[in-house]
């Protein structure tokens, strides 16, 4: 276990220097180049006029299900990684368990095509 | 005190070491990168590209980080200023900590952990992080729909991505990066008998780090630069580093997974005498052509379209690529030595 933890120790030390390398970039630029705002400069572009409410709008419900979409088959590719890598020990039977999870799978998909659920027109 | 000296700060200094000898050739490989990419379409559409700092351009990515360390820091006033300002620093920073589980060559990769590809997949995932935050903080009409445009588009194709991976794990039976590029030493690389994944791989890469054709959160026509449009100086930067050291990242996952990392294409004389890290460099260098000249010759997907290929042909296509390889491994019994 401790082997196996001490694996990673490095990328927590790649983390570390990333972060503080980040933030000196951003931090000695603020602190070198000259900083004069104005009120300006400091508004939210909008070509040309001055935006009168705030961004944040509602936006369209198509973006939620890709998102949800999105988890679902991303769960099933999280499930199949130790699938793939153990196949050799799992035999038949495995195999066929796959089979018919992914066969569930891809009536939902199938379902949810026919629904018009990716459509973007 | 010898003791603290010899088993805590010597290798801890060790490791800073070595992950130092993977940022500074990063941070100048992209740089070059952007030099590159100027120069390639230059002369694929018969110009001269950057060729006045310095002899051919050489010192054009310099003058270029110079002007922009030099720029005023904005924030903009209806902006959260914390996330505003973290948003491009997570861009940076996930897309140079992948590298850290990449194989150079045999036994040259800072941590050999034994979920590599797992850990790749996780970094990539939460990349979409960086450009979502930005988006958000910015508090900005374009900056919100390009963010939004872009998190979809990411998301979309991260599903053909892992299916991909999955196909190519079920090959080797390992999550380990360095016993993916061994499978191939044996066999042959993974390109000629998985083409078809290779080839959704790569474009995926293409839409992943929202790239032309696919490269649309950005639209300069109609959503000005999408999630960076209030973004200036330093802040901006980190972006566009983390972007192109994204475009490395993904040729090095594409050459690792397809095509055999650091093996020569033959193991025979005049092949084998270039060191294996100069043959994953050419590799990735290839591939980043790839991705240039893709960008000098394809028009712009439109969205629909972009979100019909992800879903209705790449995800169909490889999932039932997943279904063949591993039927094929199972009916010939093809396991991956153990």
């Amino acid at each position: 276990m401790e082997e196996l933890l001490s694996e990673y120790f490095p990328i927590i030390v790649f983390l570390g220097i990333m972060v503080v390398l980040s933030a000196m970039l951003i931090m000695a630029s603020m602190i070198i180049a000259r900083q004069r705002p104005d009120s300006e400069k400091l508004s939210p572009y909008e070509c040309g006029f001055a935006p009168f409410e705030d961004a944040r709008h509602p936006f369209d419900v198509r973006f939620y299900l890709v998102a949800i979409l999105f988890i679902i088959f991303d769960l099933e590719v999280a499930f199949l990684f130790p699938w793939a890598v153990s196949l050799g020990n799992i035999g038949l039977f495995g195999f066929w368990s796959m089979m018919v999870f992914l066969g569930i799978l891809t009536i939902g998909f199938v379902y949810e095509w026919r629904k018009g659920a990716l459509e973007w027109e | 005190m010898v003791e603290l000296w010899n088993n805590y700060i010597w290798p801890f200094a060790w490791i800073v070491l070595l992950v130092l000898a993977i940022v500074v050739p990063l941070l100048l490989a992209v740089a070059y990168l952007t030099l590159l990419e100027r120069r390639v379409m230059g002369f694929m559409q018969m110009r001269w590209g950057a060729n006045v700092v310095g002899p051919f351009g050489l010192l054009q990515p310099l003058a270029d980080g110079a002007k922009l360390f030099l720029k005023e820091t904005i924030i903009p006033t209806g902006a959260n200023r914390v996330v505003f300002v973290i948003a491009p620093m997570l861009t940076f920073i996930l897309a140079f900590i992948a590298w850290a589980v990449i194989p150079f060559d045999d036994g040259l990769v800072l941590s050999d952990i034994n979920v590599g590809v797992l850990y790749l997949f996780a970094i990539s995932s939460l990349g979409v992080y960086g450009i979502v935050m930005a988006g958000w903080a910015s508090n900005s009409r374009y900056a919100f729909l390009g963010a939004l445009r872009s998190a979809a588009q990411m998301v979309s194709y991260e599903v053909s991505i892992g299916f991909v991976m999955v196909t190519v794990l079920v090959v080797v039976g390992s999550l380990n990066l360095t016993d993916i590029v061994m499978a191939q030493k044996e066999g042959m690389w993974f390109f000629i008998p998985l083409f078809p994944m290779f080839v959704i791989f790569f474009i995926s890469a293409l839409a992943e780090t929202n790239r032309h054709p696919f490269d649309l959160p950005e639209a300069e026509a109609e959503l000005v630069a999408g999630y960076q449009v209030e973004y200036s100086s330093m802040t901006f930067a980190l972006f566009f580093l983390g972007e192109y050291a994204n475009m490395i990242l993904m040729s090095g996952i594409t050459t690792i997974l397809f095509l055999g990392g650091w093996l020569p294409p033959f193991d025979i004389a005049p092949f084998n005498w270039l060191p294996g890290p100069l043959w994953f460099f050419l590799k990735v260098l290839f591939l980043l052509f790839v991705f240039i000249w893709v960008r000098a010759t394809l028009p712009r997907y439109r969205y629909d379209q972009l979100m019909r290929l992800g879903w209705k042909v790449f995800l169909p296509l490889s999932l039932f690529w997943v279904v063949v390889t591993s039927a094929v491994v199972v009916a010939f019994d093809l396991f991956p030595a153990k």
